[in-house]
């Protein structure tokens, strides 16, 4: 069994209002999956489908072949979810809180202590373990909310925005702890910072309104965008201008984006329908001595599809 | 599942006591036990060996300090998103409510074992019924227990504990005064006799009262019993419709 959560056709709505409509997914085994969108297109909602904390309008959702329902408790055995904001019982300290988790997941009395001990030394929370939740900073409170996702070993990891609302290392350091989690794991990573599908997914799904948008590998999504293999080139102000004309006339350049920056400027040639221009415009810089700094090929942007993807279909 | 209710039941039991309002709690109540039995039940006055004062008031004691046992037990997880946590760890949800239902019964109960100085005063005064006192205690429990069944289950339709204590207070107020002449004067009034006898059979106060004179019967103990499985079933269905909700 290679793939570990499937969703089919999965939909839910409220009402008249559509929040998930129709979505289909799969994560195979040692993949960790992106699941991007902009804020309200069902990506919370869809996962509390996944994890059977909701019962889909229509459509299912399986981890490892057994369909997730609101009553299916072993299916949630298999499952570790981190639910949006990483709730907690700030009441209890770290350890009464990971010991719990473990009892309800029916883990033997003997086990629990070795247990609760290993999965908080994967997410280092050894030195709080006494402290209680609420005293906690945000960073420990999300290594306490994926410890307690963890300890039971499950085949299948579903992480609601597991960075949002930490600090640039906090988000490193987690990024970090789940890279290590994916091994021989399905893990599926909602979020909307781009940076995070780069830094950290194998592959990536986009949805908008409650429907798939684009799905694959992030240089297959990147290789949507309109920059791909766009150019970018430094150079000095005065030299500028004379380029961006020259450039212009070239019938396979779409157009020619100019940005100051001090003394220098920052030209961005975009070709027409992504076609390799880099060659001719080092040439043609080359012979035309226009003193460029920096030269770059853009593989394309992933800010850019999302835009593209979801803001397009309106 | 058994196991999944102790789980359960241990967390929420011992989170009474993470903060210092059960302790806030314990002292009021005892306070307040005391000042009934005494001075308005004129436990003294009464010169008779019995704890007819100290069980006399606590349908109305019970009416406030019941629900306020109560209102946290849902509607704090609602709040703070635990709610979702929780119903998504393999736990039945019939075990999360039988456990967290328990650990709210259980902390009353602690509240009313904590009452022993006024037994060991009524037996070293004098030569009391222990029997009917037993009764009385097993009938202030289930008392107790019915309060609590209802207010668990209001604490789950709302995210503010306030809210919830108030909504269990008003619904229990209802099945509290059920049974009153007053109530049953204006039912009578218009309805034939079953309604009314169904209407005082409701109340919480008349198989109370059985209880305190010692008379244990099967129909106060089932009544007690179905009021119960009652307000746990709709405890059930509330979360039910409320997790759909989000």
């Amino acid at each position: 069994m290679d793939v570990l959560l499937e969703a089919e056709a999965l939909s839910k709505h409220f009402g008249s209002f559509k929040a998930v409509d129709g979505i289909s997914l799969s994560v195979k085994k040692g993949e960790v999956l992106g699941f991007l969108g902009p804020n309200g297109a069902g990506k919370t909602t869809t996962m509390k489908m996944l994890t059977g904390f909701l019962s889909p309008t229509s459509g299912s959702a399986r981890v490892c072949g057994d369909v997730v329902t609101t009553g299916n408790v072993a299916a949630r055995k298999r499952i570790g979810y981190l639910p949006e904001g990483a709730p907690l019982y700030g009441d209890m300290t770290v350890r009464a809180f990971l010991c719990f988790i473990a009892e309800s997941h029916a883990i033997p009395k003997i086990e629990i202590l070795d247990v609760v001990e290993s999965a908080a030394g994967a997410v280092r929370l050894m030195d709080v373990m006494e402290q209680r939740i609420e005293t906690l900073s945000k960073g420990f409170r999300r290594r306490v909310g994926l410890a307690a996702a963890i300890l039971h070993a499950p085949d299948v990891l579903i992480l609601d925005e597991p960075t949002d609302g930490l600090d640039p290392n906090q988000k490193h350091e987690v990024r970090r702890l789940i890279e290590a989690m994916s091994f021989g794991r399905a893990i599926i990573i909602s979020t909307h910072i781009l940076e995070e599908v780069d830094a950290l997914c194998h592959r990536a799904v986009i949805i908008n309104k409650g429907r798939v948008v684009a799905d694959g590998t992030p240089s297959e999504l990147r290789a949507r965008s309109r920059y791909r293999n766009a150019v970018t080139m430094l150079l000095p102000q005065e030299m500028a201008e004379k380029a961006a004309s020259a450039i212009k006339v070239i019938r396979m350049v779409e157009r020619v984006e100019a940005a100051s920056e001090g003394a220098n400027m920052r030209l961005t040639i975009v070709p027409r329908g992504n076609c390799e221009i880099a060659d001719q415009i080092g040439d043609i810089a080359a012979v035309s001595n226009w003193q460029v700094s920096q030269f770059s090929v853009d593989p394309g942007r992933l800010d850019d599809v999302f835009r593209q993807v979801t803001e397009g279909a309106q | 599942m058994m196991a999944s209710v102790l789980t359960v039941f241990r967390r929420e039991l011992r989170s009474y006591f993470e903060t210092p309002v059960a302790y806030v709690f314990l002292v009021i109540y005892l306070v307040l036990q005391g000042l009934f039995t005494f001075y308005v039940g004129q436990f003294y006055g009464r010169e008779q060996a019995d704890l007819a004062p100290f069980f006399a008031y606590q349908p109305w004691l019970y009416l406030f300090l019941m629900p306020a046992i109560a209102m946290r037990l849902w509607a704090e997880d609602r709040r703070s998103g635990t709610f979702e946590l929780l119903l998504t760890l393999p736990i039945p949800l019939g075990a999360i409510v039988l456990g967290k239902y328990l650990a709210a019964v259980a902390f009353a109960a602690i509240a009313l074992l904590l009452t022993f100085p006024i037994w060991i005063t009524v037996c070293w005064l004098g030569d009391p019924d222990n029997g009917v006192i037993i009764t009385g205690y097993v009938g202030s429990l289930l008392l107790a227990s019915s309060y609590l069944a209802v207010g668990a289950a209001l604490s789950a339709t709302t995210k503010n504990q306030v809210v919830a204590f108030i909504l269990s207070v008003a619904v229990c107020f209802l099945f509290l005064v059920s049974g009153l002449p007053m109530v049953l004067d204006a039912v009578s009034a218009w309805a034939p006799d079953e309604i009314v006898l169904v209407v005082a059979n409701l109340s919480f106060l008349s198989h109370f009262n059985n209880l305190q004179k010692g008379v244990v019967s099967l129909a106060d103990i089932l009544y007690f019993a179905a009021v119960i499985g009652l307000w746990l079933w709709i405890n059930g269905m509330v979360i039910e419709s409320k997790r759909e909700a989000g």
